[in-house]
């Protein structure tokens, strides 16, 4: 079954009136339970596209249809809405908040749900254990590695239980062992859980964990 | 809650610059509540006039006396109830720098017309009993160690001379708006030494204070009382005690207009300090509230974290500000006593402050919370720490 659907997908910045097309004509499906990796060149466009699939960015023209909905026609506060409830973000620095602990930082997206604080609790206490870090929910970012907090980060996408996770470079500010750590504890998530999957990295190493490899070169797929 | 335990921690999070953030605001604070201060005590003496009590003086000025034989037909007006006055003796105790009020006043209808100034009985006894004995304020009276019974010489300056007195009374206020730090002494023991040494100069007084039965006739009064006088040698001008008191403090009217600008300069100062540390501060976060915005944190969210973490330290600010000022508002009153008998913070002051801050909390956070609602997500989140 498709969780995403992406036609004719267009996006342009606007320099004055001049236009820098910056995807062109994209068309891509993407089935429930996939992991796959984008690929390219810097400036290929491969960060804008997860940003439209994200609906953090709006395309040129085209739309991106993710789990039936129309994202491309969403206002803004029905995309925050939608993003809440369909997306999980990892992303190459983490974002961590560095005043919360890592368990605050994981509760954060249930914030805005009408969990108890009960519900909330377990649905921490689960990602942390899913990504390994049970032991350093009291931990903040700073006492932990950056591996740990790519864990973190990781928790925190999963733990309103989304329909798609989108990861921008995860392992880019990572070294070799804890970049292996997170893409299999990624590989994990899409094979244990079923979660689907879509990263953007410039790693082969990490790409070979996805299923499906996509490149990007100047705006086009291949 | 969240918010609230968030808005505490961004807070503290650089505790340094937060820190002198606060002490910056607390000093700023401390300062526009000392000049409030200041001005208030400055005012203390018109606040606490009485709205039945007129004033009566030379309508050339202040510094020309007025015939004492004025009393009798100013008692004879309708309306007025009892009539008082008083000299400004402008004595030195010792030493010029040891200044305080003094006063020649009129022992049987001074203390009346004054229900402000408590005298024990027995004080008053000895008081009408002596012709030079005085009463003082027991704020004086404890600045020199004065007792009853104590012998204290004033010099005269515009009453020339080497004037001894004898402490027979203290008197306290009725309230602490009520200056203690005069010296009261007898008019006839003034007047019947100027009558051996300066006969010109005797049977005048310097100011007529006048109870009146009915406060709203002061006007009526007043004209009356100064038509009856027109065309004399001694004109005069009556206008009610607070105004009568506001003509002397008006005269320090730059100086006061001077130190309501700093007192607005310093806001300003307070917003430049918070509004700095808070675009810092929001700077830095950029990438975080473009998170909070990713995961459905609306433009409102932004707006409490930012404006409450603003307004949370100009609130401590403030707070520490007015512990500082009442640390050394003490202190002040007692070096300042002399020329401000009433130094003391008022609710008002307190109120100001507060408010100040919470504009100040306010405005400090425009800036921030615009770049922050108005912010997109991938341009938030492009920005590296």
């Amino acid at each position: 079954m498709t969780l995403v659907q992406i036609k004719n997908l267009k996006k342009s910045y606007f320099r004055d009136s001049l236009e820098i097309p910056v995807l062109t004509d994209i068309d891509l499906e993407i089935p429930e339970g996939a992991f796959l990796a984008l690929m390219g060149p810097s400036g290929s466009g491969k960060t804008t596209l997860l940003n439209l699939l994200a609906g953090i960015d709006r395309p040129t023209s085209g739309d991106v249809v993710v789990a039936g909905e129309n994202i491309s026609k969403m206002s803004e506060a029905e995309l925050a809405r939608w993003r809440s409830r369909h997306i999980g973000l990892v992303f190459q620095f983490y974002n961590l908040m560095p005043v919360l602990t890592a368990y605050e930082n994981v509760e954060l997206p249930l914030l805005l749900t009408k969990l108890s604080k009960g519900e909330r609790k377990k649905h921490v206490e689960t990602s942390l254990s899913i990504v390994g870090l049970a032991d350093r929910m009291d931990h903040y970012p700073r006492q932990l590695s950056g591996g740990q907090e790519q864990r973190v980060a990781i928790a925190r996408a999963i733990v309103s239980d989304p329909s798609l996770i989108l990861a921008d470079e995860p392992t880019g500010d990572l070294d070799k062992n804890s970049a292996e750590e997170i893409m299999t504890l990624l590989s994990r998530l899409n094979a244990e859980f079923k979660k689907t999957i879509v990263i953007v990295t410039h790693d082969p190493r990490a790409a070979e964990k996805a299923h499906t490899i996509r490149h990007l070169d100047k705006g086009e797929l291949g | 809650m969240f918010v609230i335990k968030l808005i505490i921690r961004n807070a503290f999070r650089h505790k340094l610059r937060t820190f002198l953030t606060i002490l910056g605001l607390a000093l700023a604070v401390m300062a526009f509540g000392l000049i409030r201060t200041f001005i208030t005590a400055w005012y203390s003496g018109a606040d606490a006039a009485a709205p039945d009590r007129l004033a009566t003086r030379s309508a050339v000025s202040i510094i020309f006396p007025l015939p004492l034989a004025y009393k009798e037909q100013i008692e004879k007006i309708d309306g007025v109830e009892e009539v008082t006055y008083a000299n400004w003796f402008g004595g030195i105790y010792v030493d010029p720098q040891n200044f305080f009020a003094n006063f020649a006043v009129d022992p049987p209808t001074f203390f009346k017309i004054y229900p402000e100034y408590l005298v024990k009985p027995e004080y008053m006894e000895a008081f009408n009993r002596e012709r030079n004995a005085a009463i003082v304020g027991t704020k004086l009276a404890d600045r020199f160690s004065w007792k009853i019974g104590d012998q204290v010489n004033l010099i005269g300056t515009i009453y020339p001379g080497d004037w001894p007195f004898v402490i027979r009374g203290l008197y306290t206020g009725k309230d602490e708006t009520i200056d203690e730090t005069a010296f009261m002494f007898r008019w006839d023991y003034l007047d019947e030494t100027m009558r051996q040494t300066m006969p010109g100069r005797a049977g005048q007084v310097g100011w007529y204070v006048i109870k009146i039965s009915d406060p709203n006739r002061a006007s009526e009064i007043s004209d009356k009382i100064d038509s009856r006088f027109d065309n004399s040698l001694a004109e005069t001008l009556t206008e009610t005690e607070k105004a009568f008191q506001l003509s002397f403090v008006q005269m320090a009217g730059t100086i006061i207009a001077g130190l309501q600008i700093i007192s607005g300069l310093i806001i300003g100062v307070i917003l430049l300090v918070l509004a700095n540390t808070m675009a810092m501060s929001a700077r830095e976060r950029i990438p975080e509230y473009a998170y909070l915005k990713t995961i459905g944190f609306r433009s409102f969210h932004l707006v409490g974290l930012v404006g409450g973490e603003s307004l949370f330290i100009a609130g401590l600010g403030a707070v520490s500000g007015l512990i500082f000022l009442y640390l050394v508002s003490k202190p002040i009153a007692i070096a300042v006593a002399t020329f401000f008998p009433v130094f003391k913070p008022q609710p008002v002051t307190l109120i100001l402050a507060i408010c100040a801050a919470a504009v100040v909390g306010v405005a400090a956070a425009i800036f921030p919370v615009t770049r922050a609602v108005r912010m997109k997500i991938i341009e938030g989140l492009r920005v590296v720490e």
